[in-house]
């Protein structure tokens, strides 16, 4: 499966929870530490992430940015995976 | 903002507008204010027109919109944004011109500039946040407030015989020949993002044509006014709202 990553302004994160309830994957969370504006802030919490957008798109703040891997990256790890044994993925 | 490494095998596939500006916004969390105001700059991000734009807020909570906003702003007084986005197409006819208003400000107070301006078939876009209370103030009961709905003014839900039934005034608008492009979006998911995104994509493009007045509206949350959570709030919505205000385009181009 593709990889992707989220990278969170938490400074401006107000602690909506919208984006968590929006990821498919359910790799977010709030976080255990408040920002000075006294919210608890989005974090990865698994790193299964896709790179979907679909938390970066209903964040009201817009304070997240999406990442996602390389399609020629994703090619080599498939290929070094299937190389190893394994199975396609 | 903060900085992080990325990887290098890593693309960047979204990120904040450029047309937002870096000024954190004062709206309550989980509002749909943000996520309209990030979509509107995004479509003036990709039609490249952001030298060409001019808005005019509102009164309501929206009324610090040209903070966040980087294109040319007006502030209208209560009501009058889509008379003033009239004055300003009229003077200057190659820009783009949006008014950007609330329920209170536009359905209420603002009703008459708002009807004379689709009828006269001003070429601008207004956007309508509708999410049913006056959340600025405190949570008044404000005309598209529903049947039954609790608000700080209506504490045992609104009754049609005392206060009157929700206004539908898009539907209202969509009946008038100056209106060229009326639709109902939502903001509350992926989905209905990149839905009302579309929505704004071609009503800007269709200022262009100089055919008639755009009127987008959004129906929004307002977790504060509704005394719930975000989530809660969204719930909430689409189980009451949708079926008074169901979304869909009420007027297409032909």
């Amino acid at each position: 499966m593709i990889r992707g990553t989220i990278v969170v302004a938490n400074e401006i994160c107000k602690g909506c929870e919208l984006c968590i309830t929006s990821c498919p994957q359910e790799s977010l969370g709030l976080s255990d530490r408040i920002n000075s504006i006294g919210y608890r802030y989005i974090v990865l919490v698994k790193d299964n992430c896709t790179g979907c957008v679909n938390c970066a798109l209903v964040c009201p703040e817009a304070a997240i940015t999406v990442y996602r891997e390389k399609k020629s990256a994703l090619k080599a790890r498939e290929s070094a995976f299937v190389a190893s044994g394994g199975l396609s993925v | 903002m903060q900085t992080t490494t990325i990887p290098p095998e890593m693309d960047l596939v979204y990120r904040r507008p450029d047309t937002l500006t870096q000024t954190p916004m004062h709206y309550c969390p989980g509002c749909g204010h943000g996520v309209t105001h990030k979509i509107l700059m995004e479509v003036v991000d990709e039609l490249g027109i952001q030298e060409q734009t001019v808005g005019v807020a509102p009164v309501g909570c929206s009324v610090f919109a040209y903070n966040y906003m980087n294109v040319d702003m007006q502030e209208a007084a209560h009501g009058r944004a889509s008379a003033v986005a009239t004055g300003i197409k009229r003077i200057l006819p190659d820009r783009f011109v949006f008014s950007y208003q609330g329920d209170g400000d536009l359905a209420a107070i603002g009703t008459g500039e708002t009807i004379h301006t689709v009828n006269r078939g001003e070429n601008i876009l207004v956007v309508f946040i509708n999410n049913a209370i006056y959340g600025m103030t405190g949570g008044q009961m404000a005309p598209t407030t529903l049947l039954g709905m609790v608000t700080s003014t209506t504490p045992f839900g609104r009754e049609s015989q005392v206060m009157g039934f929700p206004l539908k005034i898009t539907d209202l608008v969509a009946q008038l020949p100056g209106a060229y492009y009326v639709t109902r979006q939502a903001v509350h998911s992926p989905t209905a993002v990149r839905k009302a995104k579309k929505a704004f994509r071609h009503a800007l493009e269709y200022q262009k044509l100089n055919k008639g007045t755009c009127f987008i509206e959004i129906v929004s949350n307002c977790p504060a006014g509704w005394k719930m959570t975000p989530v809660e709030a969204n719930e909430w919505m689409e189980k009451n709202m949708f079926p008074a205000y169901p979304l869909g385009d009420l007027k297409v181009p032909k």
